[in-house]
C-alpha cells in the first residue's frame, strides 16, 4: 500500500491520540494567570490596608515600633508650608504621648490630627462623607435614570447615536478635570446664585460629583432597561397605553432592581471619589447637616493628609483605618448590587433575565 | 377576491383596500382587500414569511413601532380609516387589542397585569377596578382557576394560564376586536383546546381575527379564512367553503400539505 502524503492517523487512530496543542495550552494558562494575579493583588490590598489599621487595636505594641519610625517622615511639607513644621513637631509629641486613638477618641466629633492633643473623631468625616454622597447621588440618579430612559425609549436613533456615547465619555473624564472646573466656575456661579457664605462647600462638591456619578448610573441603568424583553412593552402599548405610561408603569417597575444596582453603584463610586470632593468641598471637617458648610469626607482625608502624615504614626493608622472603612462600604455595596439585585431579577422574569 | 365572499347579514367590522406594506424597499404586504365581519372569527393562514402575521400588526398599528415601515391604503375599523390623517393610535390600540404568540404577562400580580389597562385610563375606584377584573377573568375563562390567589404573579402561572391571563388583561379594557397572532402555538393540546373554546365564546361580544399555523386550528375555530402567500391574499372565503372547495390551486396544495 502506498504511503500517504500526509501521515496524520486518520480514524480510530486519531480518536485514540491525545494531542498536546500547544498554543491552546498556553493561551489557557496565561488567561488563568492573569486572572489570578488580579485576584491575588486586590486580596493584598485588602490585607495591607486592614494590616497598616490593625495597630490601632492593639496599641502597646504600637508604640515601641511607631518611637522608632517616628522621624521618618516622608511625602514633602510643600501644598501647606505654615502647617508643616507644627505637624513635624506635633507627631514627635505624638509618638511619646498616651495611647490617643482610643475608641472614645475615635468616636469623637472633632478631627485633629495634628496637634499636640490629637483628636482623632471620624463622625465629622463620615458625616461629610454621607452628606456628598448624598448631594451627588440625588442628583445624579434622577438625571441619569431619565437620560437612560429617554435615550432608550424615546430619542430617536441618531440622538441615541450622540447621547449614549456622550454620557459614557464623561465617565472616562479625568476627575481632577472635573474637581477643577468645580473648583473654578460651579463654586463661583453657585455662590453669585444662591448667595451662601462659603464658597467652597458641600453642595458644590456633591454637584461636581454628580457629574462623576451620573455615567455609572446611567450606563448600569441603560443596560436594565434595554434588558426588558421588548414584548412586554409591546403588549403595554397593544392595550392602548401610551409610550411614556409604558415607561414608567411597566419598563421602570420591571427594571427596578437593575436601576437600584446602578444607584449602589453609583453611592460607592460617589463615596470613594477622592479628587472632586478634596478640590470643591473645602475640607473643614465640621459636624453640621447644612449642605452649604464646607466638609471634609473621609476620601479627601486620606487624600490630603497620606502624603504628609508621619510612618508608622497612631495618624497612619488611623487613616489606614478610614480606608478599610472605605473599602468595606463600598465591597458591601458592591456585593450587594452583585448578589441580591441578581437573585431579584432572575425571580421576576422566572430565570429569564 | 372581494367580491366571492358572502358575508350576508354581517356587516364587516374590518376592513382593508388596496392595503400594501413595506419594510424598507421590501413589500411584505401587496395590495390586500378584505372585509372581516363583525362578531365572527377570521382566521389567517398561510406559509411563514407569508405576511399573515405583518397583516395582522397592521390592523392595529403596532407595525409603527418597527423603523421604516411604510403602509399605503386604508385599513377601516369600522368605517374609520385608521391610517387617516387624525387618528389617535393610542386610542385605536383600546379598541383593537391584541395577544401575542409568546404570552407576555407584567412581572406584577394577575390582579395588576388586568387592572394595568383601566388604571392607565384613569380608574382608580377599587371597586370598579375590582369588578372589571373579575368580569374580565371570566371571561376569559380563568376566574375559576385563580381568584383564591389575585395578588400571586402573573409569571407563576402555567403557559395556557398565562395566556388566558393576556386575553383577560387584553379585554379589561374593552376593545371591540381581539387580534391574535397564533395564541397557542406555545401551548399544549389541553391549554390550545381551552383557548379555542374561549374564542367560541368571545366571538359573541367581539370580532376576533387570528394568525394560525394550525390549519386544523383554523378549520375548527374560524368562520372566514384568508390564505396569505407572498405578501398576496390569494383566497379568502367562508372556512368550511375554502377548505373543502378552494377556487384557487395554490390554496389547495397548502390545504393539503403539499407546501409549506
Amino acid at each position: 500500500m502506498k504511503p500517504r502524503k500526509n501521515d496524520a492517523p486518520t480514524g480510530r487512530a486519531a480518536l485514540l491520540r491525545k494531542r498536546v496543542r500547544p498554543v491552546e495550552f498556553l493561551a489557557e494558562y496565561i488567561i488563568k494567570a492573569v486572572s489570578f494575579v488580579s485576584f491575588a493583588v486586590i486580596i493584598l490590598i485588602f490585607i495591607f490596608v486592614f494590616r497598616e489599621a490593625a495597630p490601632l487595636f492593639y496599641q502597646s505594641e504600637h508604640h515601641a515600633a511607631a518611637e522608632e519610625v517616628a522621624q521618618e517622615t516622608y511625602g514633602d511639607d510643600s501644598a501647606d508650608q505654615s502647617a508643616a513644621p507644627a505637624k513635624e513637631k506635633a507627631s514627635v509629641d505624638n509618638a511619646g504621648a498616651e495611647s490617643p486613638a482610643t475608641f472614645q477618641n475615635l468616636a469623637g466629633t472633632e478631627w485633629q490630627p495634628v496637634s499636640s492633643k490629637p483628636k482623632f473623631g471620624l463622625l465629622p468625616l463620615m458625616l461629610g462623607s454621607f452628606k456628598v454622597t448624598m448631594i451627588s447621588v440625588l442628583i445624579a440618579a434622577p438625571i441619569a435614570v431619565f437620560v437612560a430612559l429617554f435615550t432608550s425609549f424615546f430619542a430617536p436613533k441618531w440622538l441615541q447615536q450622540i447621547l449614549k456615547p456622550t454620557v459614557e465619555f464623561l465617565s472616562g473624564f479625568p476627575s481632577v478635570v472635573i474637581g477643577f472646573f468645580a473648583l473654578v466656575e460651579i463654586a463661583t456661579l453657585f455662590q453669585n446664585l444662591f448667595g451662601y457664605e462659603y464658597r467652597l462647600n458641600a453642595f458644590v462638591g456633591g454637584v461636581a460629583l454628580s457629574l462623576a456619578v451620573i455615567p455609572i448610573i446611567y450606563t448600569v441603568t441603560d443596560d436594565a432597561l434595554s434588558a426588558i424583553p421588548s414584548y412586554m412593552t409591546e403588549a403595554s402599548l397593544a392595550l392602548g397605553a401610551t409610550r411614556w405610561q409604558t415607561a414608567l408603569f411597566v419598563v421602570l417597575p420591571a427594571a427596578t432592581p437593575g436601576i437600584f444596582a446602578a444607584v449602589l453603584l453609583g453611592i460607592g463610586r460617589a463615596f470613594g471619589e477622592t479628587m472632586i470632593v478634596l478640590m470643591a468641598t473645602g475640607n473643614a471637617a465640621l459636624m453640621s447637616l447644612d449642605i452649604f458648610q464646607p466638609v471634609r469626607t473621609m476620601s479627601a482625608t486620606i487624600g490630603a493628609e497620606m502624603a504628609e502624615v508621619v510612618f508608622g504614626d497612631t495618624h497612619y493608622n488611623v487613616l489606614f483605618l478610614i480606608g478599610s472603612i472605605l473599602f468595606l462600604f463600598t465591597f458591601a455595596l458592591n456585593a450587594v448590587a452583585e448578589f441580591y439585585v441578581r437573585a431579584r431579577l432572575m425571580k421576576r422574569f422566572g430565570g429569564s433575565a | 377576491m372581494l367580491s366571492t365572499v358572502t358575508t350576508a347579514g354581517v356587516r364587516p367590522k374590518l376592513s382593508t383596500k388596496n392595503l400594501n406594506l413595506f419594510y424598507g424597499s421590501k413589500q411584505a404586504l401587496n395590495d390586500i382587500s378584505v372585509n372581516m365581519p363583525e362578531h365572527r372569527v377570521t382566521a389567517l393562514i398561510g406559509p411563514s414569511g407569508c405576511g399573515k402575521s405583518t397583516f395582522l400588526r397592521s390592523l392595529n398599528r403596532m407595525n409603527d413601532l418597527i423603523a421604516n415601515v411604510k403602509v399605503t391604503g386604508s385599513v377601516f375599523v369600522g368605517d374609520v380609516d385608521i391610517y387617516g390623517e387624525r387618528i389617535d393610535v393610542v386610542e385605536l390600540r383600546k379598541r383593537v387589542g391584541m395577544i401575542f404568540q409568546k404570552s407576555n404577562p407584567f412581572p406584577k400580580s394577575i390582579y395588576d397585569n388586568v387592572a394595568y389597562g383601566p388604571r392607565i385610563n384613569g380608574v382608580r375606584v377599587k371597586r370598579v377596578l375590582d369588578e372589571i377584573v373579575e368580569r374580565s377573568l371570566r371571561r376569559a375563562a380563568l376566574w375559576e382557576e385563580v381568584s383564591g390567589d389575585l395578588k400571586k404573579s402573573g409569571l407563576a402561572l402555567s403557559g395556557g394560564q398565562q395566556q388566558r391571563l393576556c386575553i383577560a388583561r387584553a379585554l379589561a379594557v374593552d376593545p371591540e376586536v381581539l387580534l391574535m397572532d397564533e395564541p397557542a402555538s406555545a401551548l399544549d393540546p389541553i391549554a390550545t383546546a381551552k383557548i379555542e373554546e374561549l374564542m367560541y365564546e368571545l366571538k359573541e361580544n367581539y370580532t376576533i381575527v387570528i394568525v394560525t399555523h394550525n390549519m386544523q386550528q383554523a378549520a375548527r375555530v374560524s368562520d372566514y379564512t384568508a390564505f396569505f402567500y407572498m405578501g398576496k391574499l390569494i383566497e379568502y372565503d367562508e372556512t368550511k367553503r375554502l377548505f373543502t372547495t378552494p377556487k384557487q390551486k395554490q390554496t389547495e396544495e397548502y390545504i393539503t400539505g403539499r407546501f409549506g
